[in-house]
């Protein structure tokens, strides 16, 4: 496999150690003169020097072959986005894995169909929701490609809707309940379910509409 | 009409004085507030601190109502994204974006934005500046 690597901080050159452990072809392109001296060192020809959002840099790393994958990894949004938008769109690059540094920037990543992203800080923030209990919406599963979430509610003595069936519900428009697990054990949410203090509620809903669910279900 | 002006460097604020002048309602965001003395002593239109990348202060900005977005931030990639978000995002068909260099903005001129890249100006121009000073040697006579 041929896989060209944008940007050799700490990121990118470890991903390239790897790759290469695991028997790819790797072309690393580093900009800073002295991170790229040392480098060098390591990588020898398989290290290039130069902006990766430019043209010709890419070119001269082998960007016209294609490489199977190319991962934009720099410490920089935008040029990882514009290095991603000419991979696929100029050269046809048939996949690419772009770095996310603030995910603020992640809507304009999915704006330029930039797919899959990885963002540290996000990644850090669903395992803090996971595992700090008194979290009342824990968001499972991001379906990016489909903009929907899957998030869980556990429904507490003093929500609104313990004792009440799911169809009597007001959920907010493009939210669905999916299950609803109780004593260890789940079921698919019917319109008949009724729901009581104790379970554990499993939705899909559309990015942006966690707080208008928690309002129906936790009144909070 | 309404325009919306990232990036106040000597493009952007000169770009700005003039549509003022002209009558545009002008807004101009920059992320280094003394940018705003490049718009003079007093500039009746808006300014607002902030990066272009953020999309609350793009709203804050009225890009939503804006008729025309010029970005002429002094990073290539900060312009093609941000002249993509205003396009894509925001629906400002007039968006227009000033690259410097001349291979991305081929790029993406061919993808549909509106790209002004002074650098290839430059490269025509001072080409006829010299084409035109290159006049035949003249045998000096005594």
């Amino acid at each position: 496999m041929y896989v060209i690597v944008a940007g050799g901080g700490k990121v990118g050159a470890n991903v390239a150690r790897s790759l290469l452990r695991m028997g790819s072809e790797v072309t690393l392109i580093e900009q800073r003169r002295d991170r790229f001296e040392r480098l060098e060192d390591e990588f020898e020809h398989q290290v290039h020097r130069g902006d990766a959002t430019e043209i010709y840099v890419l070119e001269r790393a082998g960007i016209t072959r294609p490489p199977e994958i190319l991962l934009a990894l720099t410490g920089d949004d935008e040029d990882n986005m514009v290095i991603c938008q000419l991979a696929k769109e100029k050269y046809g690059v048939p996949k690419v894995i772009a770095r996310v540094n603030d995910p603020r920037n992640q809507a304009h990543f999915d704006l330029m169909g930039i797919s899959p992203t990885v963002c540290a800080t996000s990644s850090i923030m669903a395992l803090v929701e996971h595992e700090v209990p008194e979290h009342d919406l824990i968001h499972l599963l991001e379906l990016r490609k489909e903009n929907l979430e899957i998030v869980e509610v556990q429904i507490d003595r003093d929500s609104p809707v313990a004792g009440k069936r799911v169809e009597s519900l007001k959920l907010p428009e493009g939210a669905r309940l999916i299950s609803v697990m109780r004593n260890g054990h789940a079921e698919i949410a019917v319109g008949a379910t009724a729901l009581e203090a104790g379970d554990q509620v499993l939705a899909i809903l559309e990015p942006g509409k966690e707080d208008e669910l928690r309002k129906v279900l936790l009144k909070r | 009409m309404k325009a919306l002006i990232i990036g106040c460097g000597r493009v952007g604020s000169t770009i700005a004085l003039q549509l003022q002048k002209e009558d545009w309602d002008v807004t101009v965001v920059d992320e280094n507030e003394d940018a705003l003395s490049r718009l003079g002593e007093n500039w009746p239109g808006a300014f607002l601190v902030g990066h272009g990348m953020d999309a609350d202060l793009l709203r804050a900005a009225g890009i939503e109502e804006a008729d025309a977005v010029v970005v002429a931030t002094d990073g290539d990639n900060t312009n093609i994204v941000i002249g993509q978000v205003a396009q894509k995002r925001f629906g400002v068909e007039c968006t227009v974006i000033r690259l410097l260099d001349p291979a991305r903005a081929d790029f993406y001129s061919a993808r549909g934005m509106r790209v002004v890249c002074p650098t290839k100006t430059a490269i025509e121009t001072l080409g006829e500046a010299v084409r035109a000073c290159a006049v035949p040697i003249r045998e000096v006579t005594a």
